[in-house]
Formats: C-alpha cells, structure tokens, sequence
C-alpha cells in the first residue's frame, strides 16, 4: 500500500472516530449548560487534554520544529513564550474565571457592569480573536493536507478547506462543548504518543545523547550560529524589536483567548480548572520540548538546502519527512507508516482546534449578542442553543468562504495576530476586573475596543500587509497586498509592544473618566465569589 | 427555567462574607503567592528574551559539548515554569482551599445550597 492511499485511510480513520463520539456525545447533551460547557463535568485531567488538544494548532504541531529545523534555534523560543504564558492563566485567570463566569468570556464581565455594551464589546472581540485564528488554520489545512497526501492540486485544497469546515460545523452543531471536547481529546493523546514515539526514534539514532544530536544539527545545516539565538531575529534593531513584542503578545495572549478561557468553564469546581491547568502546563511543557528533538532531528537527519522538500513547505514537512526518515526512510514500510501516522495527527490537530474556535464564537453570538443584547435576557435557554447552532453554520460558511480565496494571500500572520488581541483587548479587561474595584463599564469598553482597534490598525500598517516585497524564488508577495502595494508606515510585523500597554491605558483612562458606584459595590460579591467560588455554577448530572 | 442573564445576585450573604476575617486571610494569601511569582516570571521570561536578543555572545558560550547556554537558558525557563506550577498548586491546597471551602459553606448554610 502506498502512502498516500495509507495517509488516506488513517484520515477517513480519524474523521470516522470523531464523528462516532460527536454523535456519542450529543445523545448526552440536552441544556444550555450542556451546550455551552459540557456540564462542567469534564475532570481536571480530561480538561487538561483538552486544553493541550485545543491550544497545540498545527502551527505548533508543524511550524514549530519546521522552524528549529529551518532557523535551529530562534524556532525554539517561540515554544517558551507558548509555555510560559501558562501561568498567568494558572496564577491570575482561571480559578476565578471558573467562579465567577458561565459561558462565555463576557459573562464574567456582565457579572456587575451593564449587560449591553460589555457583551457587545466582548463578543465582538471574542469574534474577531476566532476568526483570525480560524481563518489560518484553515488556510493552513488546504495546503497542508495536499501537502501530506502529496498531491499539489488547487481543487483538493478547496475540498479540504470545505471537508474541514462541514466538519467542525458538525461537531460543533451536534456534539457542542461535550463533542468538541472529546474531539480535543482525542487529538491530544494522538498527538502526545505520535510526538514520544518519533522523539524516542530519533534520540535513539544518537544513543540518546542530545549534545550529539544538537552537533549532526548543526554540521547538517551547515549554518553558522544553528545553535544560538539571532538566525531568524537577530538581523536588525527592529526584527530584535519585533521579537521582544512578540515575545509579550505570546506570553500575554494566552490567557486572554476566548477559545482557551471557556474551556475553563467544562469542569465542576475551581480547583478542578487548576488541576487542568496544571495537567496542560504538564503536557504543552513535554511537547515543546519533544518538539526541540524533532526540530533539531529533523536538521540533523534531512536535506535543508534550498531546494529541500522541508525548505519549499516553509518548514511544515519536517516532521513529517522526519517520521519517514526514522520509520525506515522514503519507500520503506516503517517510513510510510510513520510518515501516514504523523500526517493523521496532524490532520487530527487541526480539527480539533477549528472545532474549538467555532464552538466559541458560536457561543458568544448565542448567549451574549442575542440571549442578552437582542432578547435584553428573555431568551428561553432552547432558542438560546437553538441559535449557538444557526451561528456554528453561519460562522463556518464564512470561514470556508474565506478561506478559499485566502489561500491566495500570505496570511501567516494571523494567528500571532489572535494572540496579540487577546493580550490587547481581552486580557486588561479581565485582570482589571478581577483585580480592581473601581473598574466599570466604561473602562471595560474602551480597554476592549482601545485594544482591539489599536492592534488591528497598527497591524494594517505594517509590512505583514503591505510593503514588504516579494520572495525572490517564487515572486508571490511576502505581505497580505501584492508585492507593488506599499502604504505602510508602521515599522513592526508584531503590535504587542505597543498595543498591549494602550488596552491597558485605555482601560484605565475609561474607569477614571466615570464613576459607576452599582459596579463598584458588586466588586465584593464578585471577588468572594471568585475566590470562594460561593455561588458558582455547579455541574451538571444526568 | 433558568435565567440566562448572568448577573450579580445583590445577595447580603456576600457583603458579609467579603468583611470576615477569614476572607481577608484567604484574598492576602491568594496575593502574596500570585502577585509576586506573577512579576518574578515576567521578569524571568523578559530577562530570557533581552539576552536573546543582545546577549548573543554569552548565549552562544558552550556549557557540555554542543549544549549551550542559550538552550540551557531556556530549558530553565520550562523548569521554573513547572516549578511554579508545583509551588501554587501545593500553596493553594494547603494555604487557599481550607478557607475558600469553610467560606464557601457558609454560603451554602446562609442561602440553601
């Protein structure tokens, strides 16, 4: 058999599996609480893969060691910030995030302000923050699924890009938060035991010894500095720059992702939302470091000459090509087991997080702009759920609709994007809020908005979309415009530095300018609420 | 049917809850581990990603045949993280738990669970 038609059966395999338990999963699934968090009876440890499952993107998955193989080590210090940023949501976010929201990102906000412009405001950003994210995912699925089944045909890309999006509009509409979090699940495990299994074969080509394994690295990538930091950032003072504020937006944006935040919510208590932190912390931590061993494999064991199968894919063949290379090398059954093996936990990946990102914004369209801004709170929780599903299939038409013609457009920067409107928008809401007693609904609004647009328009006047010029091999424009366009005046790729500091000030500058003593008086409730969890949500039996 | 607005409840038991002493105890030990190791990190991280940037010859210095201080540097930086975790989570069930459960039965007593 073939590896194509193996990587063919083993994403029909993965596809089957996660429609049964979808389907599994909804005869379990009757309420808005159901819907929304899963009945807040997922445990620590199933929520902790599904954190791992809905955070470690393709991106991750392929990008990462696709960069160490490609950059060595500036691939790696993506992967830090990744982790790290785990402990603001473990110190500062999730328990009293856990006590004292419901659904949705907003609910904790909407607890003591007015209802109407905070959820206006938090749904639009949870919105934008999704799409971003979705949208690169699923660009990223077209190319990549071609790519892993070795066939370059636009038309196949266009069907992935539509397979994947009936997909999770299935999960999403069937199984809600109990569907979408197996799914997360399920990818998580198969994602951890491809990920050992191709570490362990590749630590042992060098007898487990990782200073070997880090030389063949280096001497095969015939680079200068493979091992140290400055390959991919060190250029100039503003790619230096540009990285610092990256760094930030990674490590800040985790905790303000929507997609990341509700899955707080599928647990019973507030100590089960830290054991999964602490369960996701563990897991995201062994993979990244697990991804150090491909990256570095992968530079050490294969071609990265410029006309390299890894170097033409931008790095994302690497660990694939790797898993060949260890199984047994190309045209040998190990490798194209390896090689089919390594593509369907990819292809896993990728709908278990599009599932989460239309679970999410789905929710938020639902339960905040129509039960609570349209309905004022008078919706039933039937028509409630009713419309999370109507909003999953609009969200997903629209996602696929762009989606394809997207796949035209350079749009990798997306998804450090997402992150750097969570860290802008969403994350100083939420501290201020649960930090802050004076903190209201004017400042609420003006740090999610200030942030937002600050973000979104420093990044439209940047070389991401316009003005950066064409790759000199293959002449397609590096920015978002065409490679002739040219109207940026904005210096960085990365607005966090900036960005980040503005949502906080504005923020600050919306809650001094107004006084809005009923929130104010709330603060009490809601922080013995947050830290006791009395009164939280409790989960749900069946 | 269940209010799908959600919302402060204006209950009192909270306001009496949030003047205990127990409540205070329980908020400044919640600070005095989270605030801290919230600032240490950051600046744990930031120290990281500056001499990335600008200390590239220090990085670069061989520690153990090809393992450098940069990879060493950021292998610490995934230690302290688990480290931390370890550390909140053991200071959270012995220092948080207790009070937040004794706080939240109060609650319970007061309203009827």
């Amino acid at each position: 058999m073939s590896t194509q038609t193996l990587t063919t059966v083993l994403f029909l395999a993965v596809v089957a599996l996660t429609v049964g338990i979808t389907i599994r999963a909804s005869r379990q699934t009757s309420g808005a609480a159901d819907y929304y968090a899963g009945g807040r009876s997922f445990s620590g440890f199933q929520n902790g893969l599904a954190i791992s499952g809905d955070y470690m993107s393709a991106a991750s998955f392929l990008g990462i060691s696709g960069a160490i193989a490609l950059y060595g080590y500036d691939g790696f210090l993506y992967s830090i910030g990744f982790l790290v940023a785990w402990l603001v949501a473990l110190l500062l976010v999730a328990e009293l995030l856990r006590n004292s929201g419901r659904y949705t990102m907003a609910d904790q906000l909407a607890y003591r302000m007015k209802q109407r412009p905070v959820r206006t405001a938090a749904a639009t950003s949870t919105v934008v923050v999704s799409i971003f994210y979705l949208l690169a995912q699923m660009v990223g699925a077209g190319s990549l699924v071609a790519l892993l089944l070795g066939v370059d045909s636009g038309t196949l890309k266009n069907l992935v890009i539509v397979g994947v999006g009936l997909l999770m509009i299935f999960y999403v509409t069937v199984g809600g938060m109990k569907g979408t979090t197996w799914v997360q699940i399920v990818k998580a495990v198969l994602l951890m035991t491809g990920t050992v299994l191709i570490s362990v074969l590749v630590l042992a080509k060098f007898g487990f010894n990782l200073s070997d394994l880090l030389g063949a690295a280096q001497a095969n990538s015939g680079k200068e500095g493979f091992l140290e930091p400055g390959l991919k950032y060190g250029a100039t003072t503003t790619s230096q720059i540009d990285f610092i504020s990256l760094g930030i937006a990674l490590v800040l944006g985790t905790a303000g992702l929507p997609h990341i935040l509700i899955r707080f919510y599928t647990v019973p208590t507030s100590r089960d939302a830290r054991k999964s932190v602490q369960w996701a912390i563990g897991l995201i931590g062994a993979f990244y470091l697990m991804t150090l061993v491909l990256g570095f494999g992968a530079a050490a064991l294969l071609s990265t000459a410029p006309d390299s199968k890894v170097v033409a894919s931008g790095g994302n063949l690497a660990s694939p090509l790797l898993a060949e290379a260890v199984g047994g090398g190309e045209g040998s059954t190990g490798g194209a087991i390896l090689l089919a093996l390594i593509a369907a936990v990819a292809f896993a990946t990728i709908l278990a997080v599009v599932a989460g990102l239309t679970l999410t914004s789905a929710s938020s369209v639902a339960h905040d702009l129509y039960a609570n801004v349209f309905k004022k709170g008078t919706a039933s929780e039937k028509s409630e759920v009713r419309v999370a599903k109507i909003a999953a299939f609009v969200i997903g038409g629209v996602a696929i609709a762009l989606a394809i013609p997207a796949q035209k457009l350079n749009i990798a920067f997306l998804v450090a994007l997402a992150f750097a409107v969570a860290a802008s928008a969403n994350l100083p809401s939420i501290i201020y809020n649960l930090f802050w007693r004076r903190f209201n609904t004017r400042g609420a609004t003006w740090s999610i908005y200030g942030g937002l647009i600050s973000c979104v328009t420093l990044v439209f006047f940047s070389p991401v979309v316009s003005g950066k010029g064409e790759n000199p091999t293959t002449g397609a424009s590096l920015s978002l415009f065409p490679a002739d366009v040219d109207f940026h005046w904005f210096p960085l790729e990365n607005p966090g530095i900036i960005s980040i500091p503005l949502g906080f000030f504005f923020g600050w500058l919306g809650t001094v300018t107004a006084r809005d003593l009923e929130a104010e008086k709330a603060y009490d409730e809601l922080e013995v609420r947050a830290l006791t969890g009395a009164g939280a949500e409790g989960a749900i039996s069946h | 049917m269940a209010d799908t607005t959600h919302r402060r409840s204006g209950h009192q038991v909270y306001n009496d809850l949030h003047d205990t002493p127990e409540f205070h105890e329980l908020r400044k030990r919640y600070r005095a581990f989270a605030f801290p190791f919230t600032a240490a990190f950051l600046a744990w991280y930031l120290l990281y990603v500056l001499m990335s940037n600008w200390a590239t010859d220090f990085m670069a210095t061989k520690v153990m045949g090809n393992i450098n201080v940069a990879l060493v540097f950021g292998l610490l930086q995934f230690v302290t993280t688990f480290g931390i975790a370890f550390l909140y989570s053991r200071h959270a069930a012995k220092s948080l738990d207790p009070l937040a459960k004794e706080l939240e039965e109060r609650y319970n007593r007061e309203v009827g669970k």
